[in-house]
Formats: C-alpha cells, sequence, structure tokens
C-alpha cells in the first residue's frame, strides 16, 4: 500500500511537471525586443513637409532666432512647441539675447541651469493665438510659467513687458511675435 | 509486482494522453512559443500590410494593420457613419443616392484592390453593395469613398466587385436573377425560367482617375452568380463565375437549389463581348441608376441619374460563355498567380475540383460538350478538370494562393483551413479555426504577385472565442504566418460587422501615397470661407447660409442672432488649419443629424432647422487643441416675423455689428 501511494506521488509529480512544462510554453513576448526600442521621439520628430510650419519649425528657418531654437533644446522644450497648441510665442531674436550681460546664454545652456532656462522660456509663452490687433493697452496674459506678462499698446506699436513686437508670424500651431529683447520672469 | 507494473503502465498512458490534452483544447490550442513575437509590433512601429477587410452588414470597410491586428480605420461606404458626417453632411449625402432614393446602409462582402499587370497598385480598393447593388471606389490617398456606382437589372450584387488584371472592369454579377428593369415586373414568381435573368456587369475604370462607368451588361440565364475571379496571364480575358440554383427555383432554395449534383462555373470570354460591343451588337436599354462621385476639390459629391445601359445578350452569341460543371453549389471560385488553374468550391462538396484554362480552351476548340443549358454549351465536366484534390474537408469556400505553388481553402463545415499544392493536388497542412472559417485572405493572394507570409481566416462564429458581451459578439479573425511548411496561428482579433472577403497590400504601396490635409487655397468648394474676415452670414429668402470658419480655438462667427422659425440654416464651416491631424468638429444641440468632422483645409454643411424659439449652443467636437472646450458659440433663434436683425460676431475685433439686445 505504502509503494501505491509513493506510486501515486509520483503521477502527481509526474503531472504536475507535464502542467509546469505547458504553462511555460505560454507564448510572452521577448523582453530584449522591447529594451532595443529607440528613445522616443515626440511631436517635434514627426516627419511632415506638407502641412504648414509649426512654431518650431518656424524658429528653426529663422537665421535671427539660432540663440532661442539652441535654448529651447537645451531645455526640452521643443516637444512642447510642437504640440497642438495653440500658442503665442513672444520669440527674442539673437541680437536680443546678446543684450544679456556677456556670458548669461552660454550659462543658462547648461545641463545644470535646465529649470531656470524652461522657467525662461515659459515665460515666453501663453496658450491661446493672440493676434496683434486683440492686444490692448495695460492688457495682461498669463503665461506658461504661471506669471504674467504686460501688454502696451502705444502709437502704433506694441510691447511685451517693454520689450517691443517687430514681426509676427503666424504657423500652424499658433503665432509667433517677434521681440527685441529677452523677457525675465521675476521666479527662478 | 503485477498490481505495480500496471499502475506504471497507466501512470505512463496517464502522461501520454494527457501531454497532448495539457494544451488546452479550446483557445490556444494551436498557438506555439513564438507567436507572440511575430505578430508584435512594437509601440510606434508599423505594420508590415494593409488589411482592407469587408465590414458586411455594418456597410463598411475596415482597415488594419498585419501583422499587428490593429485597427488602423473604418472607412464608411454603404452606411451612414454620424461619427464622419458621412451621408449626413450636404456634401455626402448624394453619395448614397440611388434609384430608390437615399439607401442609409448595405451590405458589404467584398474588397478588391486595384492592380496593373496582375499585381496590386495600392491605388484604390473597390466594394460591393450586395442589398441594392452598387460598387464603390475607395482612394487610397484619402482613404474615402469617391465614388459610387448602382448597377441596373442586378439584385444581391454578391459576385462582385473582382477586377481584370489591369483594372480594365470591375465585374459585377447579380446573385438574385430577376426580370430586367426595363420589364413589365408584375409577373408570377413561378415564371422564373421564362422571365427572370441574370446579369453580369462590366464596370469601365479610367485608367488613370479611376473612373467608373457601365461599360456593357451581358443578360445571361436566371441563375444564382455567386463569386467570380478574373483570367490572369494566359487566361486574361477571361472570367470566371460561380453559379448555384442551376434549378432556376424560386422558393425553398436551401433544398430545391441543392437538387443536382453539379451547377457550373461559367467561363466568360469578356474580350470577345467587347468586340461584339464594338461591333455594335449590344442594345442601348432604359434603366435607371444612379452614379455618385466625390471631389477632393470641391469637397463635395454630386449624383446623377443614369437612364440607358448597354447589354449583350448571350443568347445570341455561343462563343461567350461556356458552362462548366462544378459540383455542388459552387461558392468560391478563384483563379491561381498563374491564370492556368481555376478552382471551384461546392460549399456541399467533399472535394476540390481544379479545371485547367488550356483544357477549357482545348474542350471549346473540340467541342467536347454535353449539351446545353438554356442554350449554353456545356463543357465536358472530365474534359475541362485537371484534377480533384480528394477528401480535403468538408464545405470548401473559398481559396488563396501564396505564389509559392500552393493553395489554401477555406472549410466553413469542417471549421479549418486546408493547404494543398496545386500541380500535385496533396494537402500539405490543415489547421482549425475558431470557428466556421468564411472567407481567406493572404497579401496578393488572388493576383498574379501574391506577398505571402501571412493568411488571415474571417470566421462566421465566435462564441467563446473572446471575452463575451452578451448575445451579440464581434466576429473573430485569425491571423496565420505561412512562410513555413505549416501553417502557424499567432493572433486573433475581432472585427467590424461581419467580415467576407478581405484583401491586403505591402504598406510601403499606400503609406508614401497619403493625403496630409487639404491645400485652402485649392479648396473650390462653393460655400468655401478661405480666412475669418470673410466670414459672415447671408440670408437668401428662408435659407441662411453662415460662411464659418474653424481654426484652433474659435468659430467664426461664434455669435449669430436674426435667425427665425421657419428658417433653415446651412452651417459652411471650413476647417482653416493646413496642419495634419487637426480636424475640428462641429455640432449644435438639437440637430436631428449628426456632427460634421471637417479635415484641414476642407469644408463641410450641416443643414439645421430650428424647431423652437431660443439660444442654441454649438460646439467643436473634436479635441483640437488646449482650448478646445472654449471652442464653441451660441445661435438665437427667435420667432417667425421677429424683427432681430440678422446679425454675427467674433469677440469685438471682427467685422458685424454688436449683437443686438432685446
Ligand atoms: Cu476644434
Amino acid at each position: 500500500m505504502k509503494k501505491l501511494t509513493s506510486l501515486f506521488a509520483s503521477m502527481v509529480v509526474c503531472l504536475s511537471l507535464l502542467l509546469g512544462a505547458c504553462s511555460e510554453e505560454k507564448a510572452t513576448p521577448d523582453p530584449q525586443a522591447e529594451v532595443s526600442q529607440p528613445a522616443p521621439v515626440g511631436q517635434s520628430g514627426v516627419s511632415d513637409d506638407v502641412s504648414q510650419k509649426d512654431i518650431v519649425k518656424v524658429a528653426v528657418g529663422s537665421k535671427d532666432h539660432t540663440t532661442l531654437v539652441a535654448a529651447l533644446k537645451a531645455a526640452d522644450y521643443v516637444d512642447v512647441l510642437a504640440n497642438a497648441g495653440p500658442f503665442t510665442v513672444f520669440a527674442p531674436t539673437n541680437a536680443a539675447f546678446a543684450k544679456l550681460p556677456a556670458g548669461t546664454v552660454e550659462d543658462l545652456v547648461k545641463p545644470e541651469k535646465k529649470e531656470t532656462l524652461r522657467n525662461i522660456l515659459e515665460y515666453h509663452v501663453s496658450v491661446g493665438v493672440y493676434k496683434t490687433e486683440q492686444f490692448t493697452d495695460g492688457q495682461m496674459l498669463d503665461q506658461a510659467n504661471s506669471e504674467k506678462v504686460k501688454i502696451g499698446v502705444k502709437d502704433g506699436k506694441i510691447t511685451v513687458n517693454g520689450a517691443t513686437i517687430i514681426a509676427s508670424v503666424p504657423a500652424a500651431n499658433g503665432i509667433i511675435h517677434v521681440i527685441d529683447g529677452v523677457l525675465l520672469p521675476q521666479t527662478k | 509486482m503485477k498490481t505495480k507494473l500496471h499502475l506504471a503502465m497507466i501512470a505512463g498512458l496517464l502522461a501520454i494522453v494527457l501531454l497532448p490534452s495539457c494544451k488546452p483544447k479550446d483557445t490556444s490550442s494551436a498557438v506555439t512559443g513564438d507567436a507572440a513575437s511575430k505578430s508584435y509590433v512594437a509601440p510606434g512601429k508599423y505594420d508590415e500590410f494593409y488589411n482592407f477587410v469587408s465590414g458586411g452588414f455594418s456597410g463598411q470597410m475596415s482597415c488594419y494593420g498585419l501583422p499587428s491586428g490593429r485597427l488602423l480605420r473604418v472607412i464608411p461606404v454603404f452606411a451612414v457613419d454620424p461619427e464622419k458626417g458621412w451621408g449626413y453632411s450636404e456634401e455626402t449625402k448624394p453619395m448614397l443616392n440611388t434609384s430608390h432614393g437615399f439607401v442609409p446602409w448595405d451590405d458589404l462582402h467584398h474588397t478588391e484592390m486595384s492592380q496593373t499587370n496582375g499585381e496590386v497598385d495600392g491605388r484604390w480598393v473597390f466594394g460591393n453593395a450586395n442589398n441594392t447593388p452598387r460598387v464603390a471606389r475607395i482612394d487610397l490617398t484619402t482613404f474615402r469613398t469617391v465614388e459610387i456606382i448602382e448597377l441596373p437589372n442586378s439584385a444581391g450584387n454578391h459576385s462582385s466587385p473582382f477586377i481584370t488584371e489591369n483594372t480594365e472592369y470591375v465585374i459585377a454579377g447579380t446573385r438574385f436573377s430577376v426580370p430586367s428593369d426595363n420589364a413589365d415586373g408584375d409577373v408570377a414568381i413561378n415564371t422564373y425560367k421564362q422571365n427572370f435573368k441574370g446579369y453580369l456587369s462590366f464596370i469601365s475604370v479610367g485608367k488613370d482617375d479611376g473612373k467608373m462607368d457601365i461599360a456593357f451588361q451581358l443578360a445571361c440565364p436566371g441563375v444564382n452568380f455567386d463569386l467570380s475571379h478574373a483570367g490572369k496571364g494566359k487566361s486574361h480575358g477571361w472570367f470566371f463565375f460561380s453559379c448555384y440554383n442551376t434549378e432556376q427555383a424560386n422558393s425553398l432554395l436551401e433544398v430545391n437549389a441543392s437538387q443536382r449534383d453539379k451547377d457550373f462555373i461559367m467561363a466568360v470570354n469578356w474580350k470577345k463581348a467587347e468586340e461584339y460591343i464594338k461591333a455594335g451588337k449590344g442594345k442601348k436599354v432604359p434603366a435607371k441608376y444612379a452614379h455618385n462621385t466625390y471631389s477632393d476639390a470641391t469637397h463635395s459629391a454630386t449624383s446623377e441619374m443614369k437612364t440607358d445601359v448597354m447589354v449583350l445578350d448571350t443568347k445570341e452569341f455561343t462563343d461567350i460563355c461556356y458552362m462548366i460543371p462544378c459540383p455542388k453549389s459552387p461558392h468560391g471560385c478563384d483563379v491561381d498567380p498563374t491564370g492556368e488553374y481555376i478552382v471551384g468550391s461546392g460549399k456541399l462538396a467533399a472535394l476540390i475540383p481544379v479545371f485547367s484554362f488550356d483544357k477549357v480552351q482545348a474542350a471549346i476548340a473540340n467541342k467536347a460538350f454535353d449539351g446545353q443549358f438554356d442554350g449554353i454549351n456545356v463543357i465536358k465536366y472530365e474534359a475541362a478538370l485537371y484534377g480533384e484534390v480528394k477528401k480535403p474537408g468538408l464545405g470548401p469556400l473559398h481559396t488563396e494562393f501564396d505564389g509559392k505553388g500552393n493553395a489554401y481553402t477555406s472549410f466553413f463545415v469542417s471549421s479549418e483551413v486546408v493547404k494543398w499544392n496545386i500541380k500535385d493536388l496533396k494537402v500539405l497542412d490543415r489547421v482549425p479555426t475558431f470557428y466556421s472559417v468564411g472567407h481567406l485572405c493572404v497579401p496578393g493572394g488572388d493576383s498574379k504577385k501574391p506577398f505571402g507570409k501571412y493568411l488571415i481566416a474571417y470566421n462566421k462564429i465566435t462564441k467563446d472565442r473572446f471575452l463575451p458581451t452578451g448575445p451579440e459578439l464581434s466576429q473573430s479573425a485569425q491571423l496565420f504566418d505561412i512562410s513555413g511548411e505549416k501553417m502557424q496561428m499567432i493572433l486573433d482579433f475581432p472585427t467590424i460587422g461581419e467580415p467576407h472577403y478581405a484583401q491586403a497590400a505591402p504598406a510601403d504601396l499606400i503609406r508614401k501615397n497619403q493625403v496630409k490635409i487639404f491645400k485652402i487655397d485649392e479648396n473650390k468648394h462653393a460655400y468655401v470661407t478661405k480666412g475669418e474676415k470673410e466670414s459672415k452670414v447671408v440670408r437668401e429668402g428662408n435659407k441662411v447660409h453662415v460662411y464659418m470658419t474653424a481654426i484652433r480655438s474659435h468659430f467664426s462667427p461664434d455669435n449669430i442672432e436674426g435667425v427665425k422659425m421657419g428658417d433653415e440654416v446651412y452651417f459652411h464651416v471650413t476647417n482653416l488649419e493646413q496642419d495634419w491631424d487637426v480636424p475640428h468638429g462641429f455640432a449644435i444641440k438639437g440637430a436631428i443629424n449628426a456632427e460634421l468632422l471637417i479635415m484641414p483645409g476642407e469644408t463641410a454643411t450641416l443643414k439645421w432647422i430650428p424647431e423652437k424659439v431660443g439660444i442654441f449652443p454649438m460646439y467643436c467636437t473634436d479635441f483640437c487643441s488646449a482650448l478646445h472646450q472654449e471652442m464653441q458659440g451660441y445661435i438665437r433663434v427667435s420667432p417667425a416675423g421677429s424683427n432681430v436683425p440678422l446679425m454675427f460676431s467674433l469677440g469685438n475685433t471682427i467685422d458685424g455689428k454688436a449683437p443686438a439686445t432685446k
């Protein structure tokens, strides 16, 4: 009888081994395959030469905004501005950045200053489309960094925090107002 | 000792019995270890193939990616689709016009992609309406139905829409024979044999623009035409139709159309028919059928009612049609990539006859006939037969090809796919499907150059295949890897409506041609508004036309007053965006139709008849932007005879007067 029991026991073991073999057979995706995927690219990486250019593409295409584009890249901000938005972006020219104290830009694009740079860039962005004809003197705009900028309209000249809008360029996902000064937020 | 031995034997036996059964007998039975990796397409990666699947009684066509089974799009064709405004917008309503008026539904059974030199070219995909006979053409640059032509003298457009190897024609054979549209149809149903005819429509397709026109119809004896395929290569110029109900029964076909041991595959020499038409042997016969076309320039459809059709009565010519006997109510009628072998599938048969095109030609030359069927010469079975696949399964339906000399046939009754060799007719492999498979699809599987690699089985019965969803279940499809000797199931996926035939083509053939936006400068819609400054509201009698624009994130105008009871309001909304994948939607409270979904650069129109006085909100239905919830407006409806002037505005900077106050 004892022998019988042990035989049954060995049968159970045999069975469970079989069952185990079964469950191991179940298909699972190769985790290696997922690991080897390249790092995802955001919306700025969408290849599209048919659509109207978005804010990022307009900026990239402007020779007067190379500093701004470098800053957007350093702050990892290009994908946001390639989003559906819509955005109003105040875009300082290279000359505007050059007016900052020497070494400022070089310092801001350092990896450890990423948050500071991002805060500055966000201070140049408003969600919504504000065309020049929609600005009024004294109007306050909410910026992406949670601070406000003040619009001035005087003698046909439009300013933002005192910087002058020298051109306006429509983009697929909003509008760019080119300005001659860099807007500096209160917060860091 | 004896007992021990017995027990050991029992244990061994148990192990043997349990081994196969430890693969559960239901769902995963045919799945092996690498199935997941074979159908896995990583996030952000593309599928290898586009798969165009008929939507059956949904009336639509769906597009899946293979091998992932991702649903990429449902293309509205013969049924209204409120999601896309298809059949609801003023622009698309004419697409569903027929000689019976506006028909909001149909049953789309078969898809067929255009071919050049017998190879899938990725330009268009055709679909058939089975109930109210029509053929649709879908443009694969926009994935939109751009043309629908109705078929006169037809009913149950099942043997359709199969094409010739250069898409010279789309062919549509009638399932139901009926008295011709021009005849007095008020006849006793049991006069089928005298009064009912079967028509085959040859729809010409413009080489460059794809425009369809019924070149001619062949009037044939009254039977049920079921399926068909064009000859190719050596058999180019011929078409092969399966016919059943050659008993010419008009009631209880389940019994009465299954009397004969053999029905027919009808071989049609369409090049010969073309010659007779050119020689003026056809007759222009009065008919009424709609031809609807959609223009990407005007973003609008127009419906034209045609009044005659060219008919060639095959009774008068003995060298167009020939009947080839085929066992037991043939369903599928498929021609191999070389054009030599014609596979008939008798849905009640337990064998598959394979006919030889060369032998058919020799039989015709030698007059190897076995009498006539309703005036058509019947070729002797043996004279046309290449051979039979013996005992392949029960109830063969459809056959596809892999281009490597193999055929794959679906068996409804025995619920399996059988792979067999075309040359030696030997069965090579069989796999079960879950359950009761109908059509099969191999990419390019009915062309001269199949792409092979995968086979999809479209099943009719789902039962326990997926998580249950009450009494109504989605139909299931199963994907097989056919690159090896044995078929390997790698994926299951639910489908839209009831899939019948499907086609697939390499992604690269189609992907590179995709339209991203419609250029606003090229918009020729009669009511386009090309900029906010041009937006306006115009009254013409009781018709109020709103020239409205949509751009992130507002409509212009967004406040409208002066609309009165008794008015018909037309919102002509132009999406000013020129950015890929930024549609705007438009909906207004109480509208008894649907939304508009307007692509960048497009204009679409919603007709709205106010039902009561008050304020009616309207909004953008598509989450277009961060300020999507701000994309809204109001319309004021005043009583008939009210003196509220017509006014419109946007914010405070757009033209138009300031809104009135009561
Ligand atoms: Cu919107």
